[in-house]
């Protein structure tokens, strides 16, 4: 491919003002900002199996009015370096580490989906150094448990557990499969069916690197998509009721397959006095992508 | 002996404390013997020599030393979780074939969760008491960010002490595994519990159907 064929621009879209590396105890992760250096920060925390860059949009909007935006990549995924082991509490830690390297005093917090429960958590964890948190359709419930017979459930369980230790049997020295960047845009649809396809090649451009047999998502191999684990939404909805700070939650309206379909009635039992919930009807999962300018709007107000 | 084996970025080393007769692994469809995999406790590592309260088992005899632990790879930045172990497990599995495991402590907790998730290749999982058998508590506490021990220079990986002392173990999750060895392994007894403590999973864990309690030579016994 030449590099005219190479769609580096989006409408909207800007590269970080700055990047820089933390040490998060020997994990190197990577923080890009936007934004004037001496402006107040705000953190924005990625969903799970994307990256910084998929701010390129929303952050900027944020920036641009009076903000330093500070983004980082969670572990293995991005520019920052994969790493032997992943777990939750290991994002967790990663995030205080940039918080930490960002600003001793207390600050806003925007995640999106896992990053959105990730925050809350973090409120939880450091009450003192997290001062505002917006939820972007990051509040996990229950909606999504299905009420299944016991022999349907073991069948399931066993499909996800096999999947998942044959994948872990497979994966050392692997790499993703390379392909075109439209290839790798339309890889991605399938888990962003909603995004346009001139937005995923631009990710393509900022999310993956170029080989010399093809574009690759910079994403460790070894991270999986996986459904077992100890951990329970009702986990994250108790965070929103014990947490001190105040929450704006914005949810999707549309269901997709990487949304919880959390409505607000969900959430509602366990929000304390002053959460602010904004439904957005007609936008999915990525709300702050498809709708950026909106949703900038509400963050903004929320955050002044 | 020690037989490396890789799990995704990590180096694990199997130790083999007695050789099947043959001089193999002891391990496959053969009809060789089922080996014995031990699974060491939180913070400690495989034992140098059989130890003599499984010296009754008629076959080989090997030990794990899970991630951090031992003489395997200590990972930088932690991130430990006992699925992650169990993963290790299945990785010694690949190398042995079929086989009985005996876990102490955390390795107990490890032992019941693979003898769930390949119920074909763990005949019979023996659960015993030690370092790590509680965990965390069955649903998350107020998160600590550990920073690790400066002091460390080896194995144990303080990280490991931090995350698998912590790890949530709520009762219904263990029991979902029991199902599945009682399900899917074709054993009566997939799982003996040999310990005296009862940690809230552990107690939810012998209340299923499948589970028995035994001193460990009955266990062994059961299983050889």
């Amino acid at each position: 491919m030449t590099a005219a064929q190479t769609p580096t621009t989006y409408p909207g879209a800007r590269a970080p003002d700055r990047t820089r590396r933390v040490d998060a105890f020997g994990v190197e992760i990577a923080v890009v900002e936007w934004g004037d250096a001496e402006a107040p920060p705000v953190l924005f925390a990625h969903g799970g199996f994307d990256f910084a860059r998929t701010f390129d949009v929303f952050a900027p909007l944020v920036a641009d009015a009076g903000w330093r935006v500070v983004a980082w990549d969670q572990r293995g995924h991005g520019d920052s370096e994969h790493a032997a082991l992943y777990s939750w509490e290991s994002d967790l830690r990663d995030a205080a580490m940039v918080l930490d390297s960002t600003t001793t005093d207390a600050v806003p917090v925007v995640g999106h989906s896992k990053g959105g429960a990730m925050m809350l958590r973090l409120a939880n964890t450091w009450p003192h150094r997290i001062s505002r948190v917006v939820n972007l359709d990051g509040v996990p419930s229950g909606n999504r448990m299905p009420d299944l017979a016991e022999t349907e459930r073991t069948r399931m369980l066993d499909e996800e557990l096999t999947g998942w230790l044959d994948h872990r049997r497979r994966v050392a020295g692997r790499q993703r499969r390379p392909g075109t960047i439209s290839e790798l845009g339309e890889r991605r649809g399938l888990m962003n069916p909603r995004l346009d396809a001139a937005w995923l090649e631009y990710l393509v451009t900022v999310g993956a690197r170029r080989d010399p047999d093809g574009w690759r998502w910079k994403i460790d191999p070894q991270l999986r998509f996986g459904g077992f684990g100890p951990w329970r939404p009702e986990w994250s909805l108790r965070s929103i009721a014990t947490m001190a700070c105040p929450l704006l939650a914005v949810l999707a309206g549309q269901e997709e397959l990487l949304g919880w379909g959390t409505l607000p009635e969900d959430v509602e039992p366990y929000a304390q006095p002053g959460t602010r919930f904004e439904m957005l009807d007609d936008a999915g999962h990525f709300v702050h992508i498809e709708q950026p300018a909106r949703v900038a709007a509400l963050v903004l107000e929320f955050l002044a | 002996m020690i037989t490396w084996l890789t799990h995704a970025k990590v180096r694990l080393a199997l130790h083999t404390l007695r050789p099947a007769a043959d001089g193999g692994d002891g391990g496959g469809a053969d009809g060789a013997g089922k080996p014995l995999l031990l699974l060491h406790p939180l913070a400690m590592s495989s034992p140098a020599t059989l130890p003599p309260e499984v010296a009754a088992w008629p076959h080989a005899v090997h030990a794990l030393d899970f991630t951090g632990h031992g003489s395997s790879t200590v990972p930088a930045g932690g991130g430990y979780t006992a699925e992650t172990l169990m993963a290790d497990v299945d990785t010694a599995l690949v190398h042995l074939g079929p086989a009985t495991l005996c876990g102490a402590g955390l390795g107990a907790y490890v032992a019941l969760l693979i003898a769930g998730a390949r119920p074909q290749l763990v005949r019979g999982a023996i659960l015993r008491d030690g370092p790590g058998l509680a965990g965390g508590s069955p649903s998350p506490t107020s998160t600590v960010i550990r920073p690790p021990d400066p002091g460390a220079t080896s194995t144990p990986d303080p990280f490991a002490l931090a995350e698998l002392s912590q790890d949530v173990r709520p009762p219904d999750y263990a029991t979902a595994y029991v199902r599945q060895a009682l399900h899917l392994s074709g054993l009566e007894h997939p799982v003996s519990v040999c310990a005296v403590a009862r940690p809230d999973w552990l107690a939810a864990v012998v209340a299923e159907p499948g589970v028995v309690c035994s001193d460990l030579d009955a266990a062994l016994r059961r299983y050889a």
